[in-house]
């Protein structure tokens, strides 16, 4: 593992249309780390998500694994950052093996077929998700909780080792929430990953966070271990939301409290 | 659903190893269907001639055949010079529109993309329209040869109108639907034909002449029609099969695609080169002939397969087939007389249009 952290990200600036949706973020990602992104609706947790996967330009503010990102070729950038976006397409009538396959996309020459080693690397990561009964499936009819795993294959597949997930859960319900989110921690064990994510839902996010950074207008407003974050004076300054924080066995967690009229 | 009832592997089947592909047997029935289409279309006219004969005949075309077709000297001629050429031009022609079709669509992320509905067969009208109206070609009342401008026009203009859709449709921005690609390809059309018919008003001498052509006939077609949409067509069709895997990864989205290392623009900005560079070498060998690349991309994608890879070779086979196969029709079926098989392909393609967007209704709204 190298000594650069995955992600740094310095005084990133990024207006869309006129309008600033981040007004100068830092942000560092240890190799193997998990660090988990919140904020209120609007923040622009997607968009820094989206300028560390490349796929905005942020000339010079990003970093990943010490190399700047705008120095990487897409398809270098490809094998070192995967990204599960919160909804991704599902195209009509791919097979979950085409959909995993096309992780491969960054190995394969350009107009050029998947060799061997890519449909090997494929099976082993449907085997390791336990995917293998679904590889001839249609994606599109198959259940929320199985999807997001097919999206991880993918991302997986790619061979990256810094996995940025948008709102990895958002679709699910809460068990498969956290049998998502279980497989994520252990891949992360087993590989290496480190993860950088998007999430809404608080007490889930503080118990597999590492780290938590708190994003309101575009700016940091609190980075620090889970309890540092998720505090009931943070959260109603940020959120204006009424919070009791208690604690939990893996971290502290949110309860929502009704408003006294 | 019951995601545990169906996630288990059924007892007998293997775990799928193959990606998706062209299969052979898939490959065998387009190649069959090309032959047939051949061979059915040059036998079938005024003069019917025996299909066992025509074939021995054709056969004689490639080098060091010699077979004994039992046909007059007369009777060869019709086939080599009269039929063949017509029927090998409308292979190339619905080959052409079949895979242009095909690649909008994955282009566009659209099932109706076509080069009809796009404004690029229009686009392509006008252009050609107005090098046969104020360049004076044809005055004479019919076309007979196919002027070397008449395609270079057509791709110039192909290339504006589908680039004045793909402007107006993305109009909309990111939550930009693709019904919206459409309704800009129709108001583009209706824009450029009044643009066609402005031009005929002004020059009312063409008209004929550009009648002839618009409708969409291949009634004309000689050796020199052939060779002169061959090299335009062989292009398209190389560029388009090798971009079948990347059209696969265009469908997760252009997000998606960049982040696996692709560059969407780029791919997609070549792709609608040479999809309108095929549909212009069509449009200007034979005029508009709507909705093959409607008819058959999607009757191949729900057949074959939804892989472009399976896609668009299958479309330039079944296309091409499909099309010198139509033409049959359309100088059969109202004989002595022809009906323009633009007219014919509009029969089959209006209902068909309303299933296909019946059957997208999911994607369109």
């Amino acid at each position: 593992m190298s000594a650069a952290p995955a992600v740094q990200v310095r005084d990133l600036r990024v207006a869309l249309g006129g309008t600033p949706i981040l007004a100068g973020v830092d942000l560092t990602v240890a190799a193997g780390e998990w660090v988990t992104v919140i904020g209120p609706n609007g923040a622009g947790k997607s968009t820094l998500l989206r300028a560390v996967g490349g796929l905005l330009p942020a000339p010079g503010a990003v970093t990943l694994f010490g190399t700047p990102i705008a120095a990487l070729r897409r398809r270098e950038r490809a094998r070192v950052v995967a990204t599960v976006a919160q909804s991704p397409v599902v195209p009509a009538g791919m097979s979950v093996l085409d959909y995993v396959l096309l992780g491969r996309t960054p190995y394969i020459p350009a107009l050029g077929r998947e060799s061997a080693t890519d449909l090997a690397v494929v099976h082993e990561v449907l085997e390791r998700l336990d995917l293998g009964g679904f590889s001839r499936r249609e994606l599109a009819t198959l259940s929320g909780g199985e999807r997001q795993r097919v999206f991880l294959a993918r991302a997986l597949a790619q061979g990256a080792t810094l996995l940025l997930l948008d709102e990895p859960t958002s679709a699910l319900d809460i068990g498969h929430q956290q049998e998502v989110l279980d497989l994520v921690d252990r891949l992360r064990g087993e590989h290496g990953l480190t993860v950088l994510a998007t999430m809404h839902d608080l007490s889930i996010a503080g118990e597999y966070a590492d780290r938590m950074v708190l994003l309101a207008a575009g700016r940091v407003v609190a980075a620090g271990t889970p309890r540092e974050v998720l505090t009931e004076r943070l959260l109603a300054e940020h959120y204006r939301a009424s919070v009791r924080v208690v604690d939990g066995d893996h971290g502290p967690l949110v309860v929502p409290v009704r408003r006294t009229p | 659903m019951t995601p545990a009832a169906r996630s288990a592997r059924p007892a007998g089947v293997p775990p799928a190893s193959r990606p998706a592909g062209l299969r052979p047997v898939w490959l065998a029935a387009g190649v069959a269907a090309v032959l047939v289409a051949l061979v059915v279309g040059v036998s079938l006219g005024p003069v019917t001639l025996p299909p066992g004969s025509v074939a021995a005949e054709l056969l004689n075309l490639l080098p060091g055949v010699h077979l004994d077709s039992g046909l007059s000297e007369r009777e060869v001629a019709i086939v080599t010079e009269l039929r063949l050429p017509r029927v090998v031009l409308g292979l190339l022609v619905g080959g052409m529109l079949a895979l242009a079709g095909g690649c909008y669509q994955g282009v566009f992320r659209n099932p109706l993309a076509d080069p009809y509905l796009l404004g690029v067969a229009a686009g392509a009208g006008l252009a050609v329209t107005a090098v046969i109206a104020l360049g004076g070609v044809g005055t004479e009342g019919a076309l007979t040869g196919l002027p070397v401008t008449i395609p270079l026009a057509a791709f110039v203009g192909s290339l504006g109108a589908v680039g004045m859709t793909y402007a107006l449709g993305a109009a909309g921005g990111r939550g930009r639907s693709p019904a919206m690609l459409i309704l800009a390809g129709v108001a583009v059309s209706a824009f450029l034909s009044a643009g066609q018919t402005y031009l005929l008003q002004r020059h009312s001498d063409s008209i004929q002449a550009v009648y002839s052509w618009l409708l969409g006939r291949l009634a004309t077609a000689g050796w020199h029609d052939v060779l002169l949409v061959l090299p335009y067509a062989v292009l398209t069709t190389v560029v388009v099969l090798l971009h079948g895997r990347e059209l696969d990864v265009l469908s997760v989205g252009d997000d998606e695609a960049t982040s696996l290392g692709l560059h969407p623009q780029r791919s997609r900005y070549l792709l609608i080169a040479a999809a309108s560079l095929g549909t212009a070498a069509a449009v200007s060998a034979t005029g508009l002939i709507g909705f093959v690349g409607i008819i058959v991309p999607h009757t191949v994608r729900l057949l074959a397969g939804s892989s472009y890879r399976v896609i668009l070779p299958l479309s330039l086979l079944f296309g091409a087939a499909f099309l010198a196969l139509t033409d049959v029709v359309a100088r059969t079926a109202a004989a002595p007389a022809e009906i323009p098989i633009g007219v014919v392909t509009a029969l089959l393609g209006g209902p068909f249009f309303i299933l296909v967007l019946r059957t997208a209704r999911r994607v369109l709204t």
